[in-house]
């Protein structure tokens, strides 16, 4: 990644347009997705049981950000250059971070399991959670790293960032988990509200927490680019 | 003055409780009183309105009904009569609600929903304050005003079978009567038996006027397995035929000539969905309140019952029957009642009930005339002296008539509006004392907040200047000032205040110490700053020391949940707030745990640039003395134990908050413990508790010497044949069904070993003060704290139900492993280990199936192993249960630290973190409600959590002080 440590000016703007860029899209799928969260809500409440109506909508905002965020990727070309470029190469790579995906997947919906989330009942919408916080976070990782774990393991250790992205991908990884954690808290309140019930909050929260991570990641790398920069050496 | 730490935080903790003590004693407000000291007479009573000179009469209307035989079932809820389940079950009490002669309506009770405030309630007709929940347990004999010495006084003769809380309540007051107890909850049948194998020759017999019967079954089989059980069903049949019983040979069956007799069937309170009692919610308020009598006129179907207070019946009986109302009802009589009554006769009882009413109202209320109830009343009180005139004149016109129903409007919206005045009159509170408690406890955390630094350092010490501020002005000046406003305030308030009623030595020797306490913190804070401006040294070490991701986790968890306690939702639901912080409390963990081991593999296999080994990986070795030995597994299988606790602590807390479902939103969910429990499962049940008693065994023997190895197997064993003998579990060789024992023997057999264990342990920390060796010494020191602790767990093994004995063992399993693999290989320091062992003990506390709630709190535990209701074992044995939690955690806490060589002063510390732990959410939660005091869930949600927090202030008083024992030893050793 020479070109990145040199032209680091400019990668930072390139990387300020980018985010706010992607904000703006996701801005869209967000508001989309609370809408559809929303009308999923009204049309169980009008229509109840029907589940696998449910179901249909609820996975369309995470399957839309995982579109918007590998379209994003790949148009702007930031993961690692690979050596190889054979087919087969690519098409290994694609069938481990599918698999990594879907084994992100399943992790989080067992954390939010042993948080508390029902076993049985409503195990669709968990893991329509568990999917759209794999498409905030996981995704992410997949597209800027690759299926490396040792990648990942150095990006998420202390001082492991080794450029403005890997530093903006923990600030907005960390969001989103801290924002699907708050958003929890609203539920045991007695308001009855709609976007009480689980996990709508949730993936609120987790939403919210991502859109405040792409806002803050470029403030962020801003105010402490002295040490930044200082750590690209 | 220096103390150590822990000396240090007992006496803070030990003085907070006495200021939440005064707080408690003047925010539970006394019940309202009537000025009279003695009781109403029938001479008292006010005369007919009369405007003119005509002569009017004082005499009492006369009694409507000749006998009243009051059928009161225990939690009896207003569904088991109108709902399916009555149609279903009581088919002739509803053929009587529907279609008889009889008026039924839907009683509110008042929250707190126990049977004691109740039965107070009902006979005085005033509202017991909260208080009364307190002295459940210990009730003594009602000196008010009540309906029953009005009866006995007036000469009627009143016959009592049912809970022997009303033998207690009135003594003497009964001609014959047979109390049962109530407090062996197991037993739903011989209670009901005892009451009703009186029922057909008393029936046949004519020498009693009242007949008061309680019937306990129902509430008892509602706590064991609640209001869907199978033995709902049969037990609301046999009451069916109770009320069929007295219908048939009293109400029905009168001579000629007398007046018509009354059965009232009414409940006490009523029932959650889980089957327990003492809060709020509507199942447990709502009860059916139906009056049956030939003077009622046929009902046609059956409407939607009335809602009435639960109060009304006490002025609606003492009417009907003649009786001068008692003193300090609040209640207003049920119109419906007196319908056949003449017109002039039902003007009258109101008037009476209205007299009295604003009689209560002038002596509660310095400001009465500004009531609006209080000026209607005087206003019907009037247009009823014209009525009367009119009458005695001998008018019959249509004005007349139109007239009456006119004023008997105005006297039942007068009546309503005195009433509803009353009820909030209750809200009183004694604002000098909770001033003073408050302002007590928040010096005393300002003291522990200032003292931080000093407490947490190695040395462990804290310098309080409370001498030299004896010496100071402003000290005399303050305590001048403290003297002044008491004086002021005691002398101005008419109020009852309590601070005030107090020796006037020991309230000077209060504000004395408030005001020298006000003094050194002042000094401390000084110190402190001074401190910061003459050297920046500490200024540059404190930036230095940095907070890891756990300990800004610890720190805003401890902030969060304290900041939630403001949010009755959040109150109702707090257990949802531990389990959250738990669980992010060991991914936390997790990730500590991942972040070091992988380290350590990155730099044995890849060369990095960076190697930044963090110094803590050092494995230290020797250090195994501990009672937390080793295991004996290699570095490889360590690492991986170490990764997967935090995950197996996850999935025990997973498990463990399935078992119980408390709070309010989601209590009525299936849970496993009801699955367990529900009859069908016993052999599940029995396996389970077979495991846990095994795990538990295999877990607590590690450390202990051989006897108490012994003692600690008889006695699970003992738990196991205890729990047989109740009849929770099977034995497997016990082949036919023994009636239900009450277990006495079996659980006299635990407790020897019990105090055999405790003995044992007792003797080796005696001992090892007296020993020459230190290492012999600090290992026998090791032994006897690990005893204490077995005998503990022992002794929570013989309280808790059989569900949740797999909570127990949870609890060590979580305990041995965490200690083992995470406390001592991360190396977290003591206030950190403190806190982790706080926040699990809360989690564990919520675990055991305890809410916010009074009615979670399991009283049965009390009578493990007595044969009658003695109080002070009663008292500590549910004390002990229901924090068993906390308590297990914190003496696992000790084990810990004094097993860790190098830290000689963790105990103080740990026991420092202890009282900052509990005083930040106690002050914080007393000023809240006092914020709050007219919140509309003040009684319901704020109340009770308040008292559980000052329990657990006790609680943790004890526990503070028992640190302090343990540490006093280690630092008279050299």
């Amino acid at each position: 990644m020479p070109e990145e440590l040199n032209l680091n000016e400019l990668s930072r703007v390139v990387f300020l347009g980018l985010s706010q860029n992607e904000m703006f899209t996701l801005n869209k799928v967000a508001e989309e997705e609370t809408r559809c969260f929303f009308s999923l809500r009204y049309t169980s409440v009008s229509h109840v049981g029907s589940g696998d109506q449910r179901h249909g909508i609820s996975s369309c905002p995470p399957r839309r950000l995982c579109a918007v965020n590998i379209a994003v990727f790949w148009l702007l070309g930031i993961s690692p250059p690979t050596k190889k470029n054979t087919l087969s190469y690519k098409l290994s790579r694609l069938s481990r971070s599918c698999v990594y995906f879907l084994l992100s997947c399943l992790f989080f919906h067992t954390v939010v399991v042993l948080y508390g989330a029902p076993l049985l009942e409503s195990a669709l919408e968990t893991f329509s959670l568990a999917v759209l916080l794999s498409t905030l976070t996981t995704l992410r990782c997949l597209c800027m790293l690759g299926p490396n774990v040792q990648a990942w393991i150095r990006v998420f250790s202390r001082d492991g960032a080794m450029s403005v992205w890997d530093t903006s991908l923990q600030i907005t990884t960390g969001c989103s988990v801290v924002g699907a954690w708050l958003g929890a808290f609203p539920i045991p309140l007695d308001w009855d509200r709609p976007w009480q019930v689980w996990p709508i909050s949730c993936s609120l929260g987790a939403t919210g927490g991502f859109l405040t991570g792409l806002l803050v990641a470029p403030i962020w790398i801003r105010w402490h680019r002295k040490q930044l920069t200082y750590k690209l050496k | 003055m220096k103390l150590s730490s822990s000396v240090f935080s007992a006496l803070c903790l030990i003085i907070e409780l006495l200021g939440i003590a005064l707080f408690l004693r003047g925010f539970f407000p006394l019940p309202i009183k009537s000025s009279l000291s003695s009781k109403s007479k029938s001479s008292d009573l006010p005369a007919e309105p009369v405007l003119g000179s005509s002569p009017n009469s004082t005499r009492v209307p006369p009694p409507l009904f000749n006998r009243v035989v009051i059928v009161l079932i225990d939690a009896l809820r207003e569904d088991f009569v109108y709902g399916p389940s009555g149609k279903r079950f009581m088919p002739y009490t509803r053929n009587l609600v529907e279609s008889g002669s009889s008026h039924s309506f839907t009683a509110k009770a008042r929250p707190p929903t126990v049977t004691m405030p109740r039965i107070k309630a009902l006979t005085t007709g005033s509202i017991p304050g909260f208080i009364d929940v307190v002295m459940n347990l210990n009730s003594q004999a009602l000196l008010e005003d009540n309906l029953l010495w009005q009866a006995k006084n007036a000469g009627k003769r009143i016959i009592f079978y049912g809970d022997d809380t009303w033998v207690r309540l009135f003594p003497k007051h009964f001609l014959e009567y047979d109390g049962t107890t109530s407090f062996f909850v197991s037993d739903y049948t011989e209670v009901d038996n005892n009451v009703t194998r009186h029922l057909d020759s008393t029936l046949k017999r004519d020498d009693w006027d009242v007949l008061i019967l309680h019937y306990l079954g129902l509430d008892h089989i509602g706590h064991i397995s609640g209001p869907h059980s199978s033995l709902i069903g049969p037990k609301l049949h046999e009451m069916d035929d109770v009320i069929k019983k007295i219908h048939t040979s009293v109400i029905t069956t009168e001579a000629e000539g007398t007046l018509p007799n009354l059965l009232v069937l009414c409940g006490d309170h009523g029932m959650s969905e889980t089957g327990s009692h003492g809060g709020s919610s509507e199942p447990e308020v709502n009860t059916p309140l139906v009056l049956i009598s030939p003077a009622f006129p046929m009902k046609e179907g059956m409407g939607e019952p009335g809602v009435v207070e639960q109060v009304d019946l006490t002025p609606t009986l003492a009417l009907a029957l003649a009786l001068p109302i008692s003193q300090n009802s609040v209640g207003r009589l049920i119109p419906a009642v007196f319908q056949k009554a003449s017109v002039r006769e039902q003007l009258r009882y109101l008037h009476i009930n209205g007299h009295q009413l604003s009689n209560l109202l002038r002596d509660s209320n310095p400001s009465f005339h500004k009531e609006d109830g209080y000026e209607q009343f005087r206003m019907a009180e009037k247009a009823h002296g014209s009525w009367m005139k009119l009458y005695v004149e001998g008018n019959t016109s249509e004005v007349l008539s139109n007239m009456a129903k006119k004023v008997l409007k105005q006297y039942l919206e007068a009546l309503q509006a005195m009433s509803a005045a009353l009820s909030k009159q209750l809200g009183k509170y004694d604002m000098y004392s909770m001033m003073v408690g408050m302002s007590l406890i928040l010096q005393i955390l300002v003291l522990l907040l200032l003292a931080m630094p000093e407490a947490l350092s190695g040395a462990a010490c804290v310098d309080v200047p409370l001498a030299t501020t004896f010496l100071s002005l402003p000290f005399y000046l303050l305590v001048l000032l403290g003297s002044s406003v008491h004086v002021l305030v005691c002398t101005s308030s008419e109020a009852s205040c309590y601070f005030c009623s107090l020796p006037w030595l020991l309230a000077f020797v209060a504000i004395i110490f408030s005001s020298a306490l006000f003094c050194s913190l002042v000094a401390m804070a000084a110190r402190r700053s001074l401190c910061k401006v003459d050297n920046k040294q500490p200024k540059t070490s404190s930036s230095e020391w940095t907070l890891s991701e756990l300990d800004i986790l610890l720190l805003i968890g401890t902030l969060g949940h304290t900041l939630s306690l403001a949010s009755s939702s959040f109150v109702e639901e707090e257990h949802q707030t531990w389990y959250f912080l738990l669980n992010t409390l060991c991914l936390a963990v997790f990730q500590d745990v991942c972040r070091k081991y992988f380290r350590e593999k990155r730099r044995s296999g890849e060369e990095e640039e960076e190697n930044l080994l963090l110094p803590s990986t050092v494995e230290e070795k020797g250090a195994s003395f501990s009672p937390v030995a080793e295991l004996g597994v290699s570095a490889d299988s360590e690492k991986w134990l170490a990764l997967a606790t935090p995950l197996l602590t996850l999935t025990c807390c997973r498990m463990l908050r399935s078992l119980n479902q408390t709070g309010v939103q989601w209590a009525h969910l299936p849970d496993l413990s009801h699955w367990l429990n529900s009859g069908d499962h016993k052999v599940f049940l029995s396996l389970l508790s077979v495991l846990s008693l095994l795990l538990i065994f295999l877990l607590v023997q590690r450390h202990c010497s051989l006897v108490s190895k012994i003692a600690l197997a008889l006695g699970l064993l003992g738990v196991y044949s205890y729990r047989a003998a109740v009849g929770s579990v099977l034995f497997p060789w016990q082949h036919s069904a023994q009636p239900m024992s009450k277990g006495t023997g079996e659980a006299h057999f635990v407790y020897v070993f019990v105090l055999g264990i405790l003995f044992t342990g007792v003797k080796d920390l005696l001992r090892s003060q007296v020993m020459s060796s230190v290492v012999d010494g600090r290992r026998l020191k090791s032994r006897g704290l690990w005893e204490v602790y077995s005998g503990m767990v022992l002794l929570v093994a013989l309280l808790l139900r059989a569900h949740n004995l797999p909570t127990l063992a949870c609890c060590l399993l979580i305990q041995t492993l965490m200690a083992q693999f995470i406390w001592k290989r991360l190396h977290y320091d003591a206030a950190q280990t403190t806190i982790m062992h706080y926040w699990f003990g809360q989690a564990f506390f919520y675990f055991q199936g305890n809410s916010n709630n009074i009615a979670t709190v399991d009283i049965s535990v009390g009578f493990v192993g007595l044969e009658s209701y003695v109080e002070a074992p009663a008292v500590f044995l549910t004390a002990f249960s229901t924090y068993a939690g906390p308590l297990l955690w914190a003496c696992h806490l000790v084990c810990y630290l004094s097993s860790e060589r190098d830290r000689a002063v963790s105990l103080g510390h740990s026991s420092y973190c202890f009282a900052l732990l509990r005083s930040i959410p106690a002050v914080f939660y007393v000023v809240l409600v006092t914020a709050l005091r007219y919140h509309l869930f003040i009684w319901s949600v704020f109340s009770p959590k308040l008292l559980y927090e000052a329990m657990h202030t006790l609680v943790t008083t004890a526990v503070c002080l028992f640190f302090t024992f343990m540490d006093q030893d280690r630092t008279r050793r050299p």
